[in-house]
């Protein structure tokens, strides 16, 4: 009781001054529950984000982060966790808002352009400097005595993209016969010696552990960590053709409209898409989506043929159900001897 | 009622039995059960055959043999070598001993995600002492075990040493002039004295295994079919936000430690009852 009289008066001392310092200002506060390797993205963005809206509107706004596990977090919200937006790495994590707890409508990905992605990414490979197994391409991981690092598709978001990934290209170079793409798969895992359960566990043991001779990476991630754990132990290799990665955002309706803070957040993920927040997104090895920034940055990302979720599978769902779910192509790969 | 209201005027040495008992129930339900049995409502969701179907499949069979025996092997072997841990301790004296004491608790305290990547960096393949060894230990089910023992080592240590101190050393000055050889005291008379103890300690390193999830996710390897344990499975359902199906699985385990611990708990009682209530 004592305190909360206490907070009460010194709320109201801080908000008083406040209110005589500028007229109208007010304090706002924002969650954007995003996934692991976002951190640094969104710590630069964040301040970018809160300079813009003070200038527009003279309002402060301060922006909390949570980073984890892509589906962790989809899970943090949907138990209760007031995210005002969302920034997942896929959409079948997002869509579990929608169908578990209605947070958000189901038509979710068509309210912001590009499939509600402002920034993409794709996979790569990262290998020991020197390139000593000569790597090149999809089908060299598949040869017998090449060691392959990836997480555990089932536990790891990220590990989702490297499996579809290595699918899509068995199914464009080998006549687009799902029965080849399964053998190709399969033949890929059989090298696979670990499956750690998320993206930066698989990283530790390739880079500390020396374990394998590639990990299959997200771009931004590759750059990461040829940037932190020096360019002189590892190289980054960009196969002949890869997968779009569309890490998401969203606004979660439910939570916005009972905190009031649907107007600030919806500006929130808008300025993703405007040139500063791109030139962010680039700065950070996520690809831009705008043409001029990325442009700017052309040098930075090797050309690379990338085909999406929705033409080669038909989109997350359904992938999530053939590929992933119990019993799905990856558990036969691993449970059918 | 009828218990407690009998106790009370046998005069009870602690004042308030009623309010005590009340409590602790109160505080057990809130604690333990509360939370469990949202565990067992949440599987409600499923039919039989779908329960059956999700806590059977070859995958998750696989994974209760690797928990289980590994957790059972790992708790052996330190009700052996916590036996002679908590005796050293406790009789010998050496320079920093209160140093090595403090060790022991370390598994307790260390958060258990640093102990998993300290143990795979050690027993990797190009670790300390991975780099010796001939066969590989980090990344195989060898590993879940090396895990499991450090973990479990300071509950069968912290449970026998209070009882080791109690022990008289006139006991084993009285076998020896008996004309017992030095085995035979250890086996007929310090050991039977040590059992409850030690079972108790083996059932909490057990227990404590079966349940480990952070310091194993490292150094398991966590290849389907090999080197998965139960409780990833669990996040794998997760996962998938299949919470019917994790809590299934959780489930089985929780309803199979439930019944070793109470195997365990009924040995130890006639273990204690057979030496005569000492």
């Amino acid at each position: 009781m004592n305190r909360q009289s206490f907070l009460r008066r010194a709320v109201a001392v801080v908000s008083l001054a406040a209110l005589s310092a500028t007229v109208h200002a007010r304090d706002i506060s924002l969650l954007n529950v995003s996934y692991d390797p976002t951190r640094e993205l969104y710590a630069e963005f964040n301040k970018a984000f809160t300079a813009h809206w003070k200038a527009k509107t003279g309002d402060d706004v301060t922006i909390k982060q949570s980073h984890g596990g892509s589906g962790k977090q989809a899970r943090s919200v949907i138990d209760g966790l007031e995210a005002d937006v969302v920034t997942l790495a896929l959409a079948y994590d997002i869509d579990e808002l929608a169908q578990r707890a209605r947070l958000i409508p189901a038509d979710w990905q068509k309210r912001l352009p590009l499939n509600s992605s402002p920034y993409t990414s794709t996979i790569v490979f990262l290998v020991r400097k020197g390139n000593p197994k000569h790597i090149k391409d999809w089908n060299d991981l598949v040869k017998p005595g090449v060691s392959v690092v990836t997480p555990n598709p089932k536990t790891s978001g990220g590990a989702r993209w490297n499996y579809l990934a290595a699918w899509g290209y068995s199914l464009k170079t080998q006549g687009n016969d799902p029965k080849k793409a399964q053998e190709f798969v399969a033949a890929l895992y059989r090298n696979v010696p670990v499956l750690d359960s998320g993206a930066r566990g698989s990283l530790l043991t390739f880079t500390e552990r020396g374990v394998g001779d590639v990990f299959l990476s997200w771009e931004n991630e590759a750059f990461l960590a040829t940037r932190e754990l020096g360019p002189d132990k590892f190289e980054i290799v960009v196969p002949s053709l890869s997968i779009l990665a569309e890490p998401p955002v969203t606004v979660v309706d439910r939570n916005v409209d009972r905190k009031g803070t649907r107007e600030v957040a919806t500006a929130y993920l808008q300025y993703l898409y405007s040139p500063e927040g791109q030139e962010i997104a680039a700065r950070n090895h996520y690809r831009p989506t705008d043409a001029k920034v990325a442009a700017r940055h052309a040098g930075q990302f090797t050309k690379v043929t990338l085909f999406t979720i929705d033409d080669v599978f038909g989109g997350w769902a359904k992938a999530q159900k053939e590929h992933f779910a119990d019993g799905g192509v990856f558990d036969q790969i691993y449970t059918r001897k | 009622m009828l218990l407690s209201r009998a106790l009370l005027r046998r005069h009870t040495v602690l004042p308030g039995f009623d309010l005590a008992l009340g409590f602790a129930l109160l505080y057990l339900s809130l604690i333990v059960l509360i939370p469990l049995s949202a565990a067992f409502l949440r599987t409600f969701a499923l039919t039989w055959p779908e329960f059956v179907e999700a806590t059977t499949t070859p995958r998750v069979l696989a994974s209760y043999r690797l928990t289980f025996g590994a957790s059972l092997l790992a708790a052996l072997l330190n009700a052996v070598f916590g036996l002679v841990t908590a005796w050293v301790l406790l009789r010998y004296r050496f320079p920093f001993k209160r140093l090595v004491d403090a060790l022991v608790d370390l598994p307790f305290a260390l958060p258990t995600a640093v102990a998993g990547i300290a143990l795979t960096a050690i027993w990797a393949e190009n670790g300390w002492l991975g780099r010796w060894l001939p066969f590989k230990v980090s990344f195989t089910p060898l590993g879940v075990w090396v895990a499991l023992v450090f973990i479990g080592l300071p509950f069968v240590v912290r449970t026998l040493q209070p009882v080791l101190e109690d022990i008289d050393r006139e006991l084993e000055e009285a076998a020896a002039t008996l004309g017992a050889s030095r085995r035979q005291t250890f086996v007929k008379v310090i050991l039977p004295i040590l059992t409850p103890a030690l079972l108790t300690g083996f059932a909490l390193a057990f227990a404590r295994a079966l349940g480990e999830y952070g310091s194993v996710i490292f150094i398991a390897g966590n290849m389907p079919m090999v080197s998965e344990i139960t409780p990833l499975l669990i996040i794998t359902k997760l996962e998938q936000y299949d919470y019917a199906g994790a809590t299934a699985i959780a489930v089985v385990m929780l309803v199979a430690a439930f019944a070793l611990l109470l195997l365990i708990n009924l040995l130890q009682a006639w273990s204690r009852k057979r030496q005569g209530g000492l």
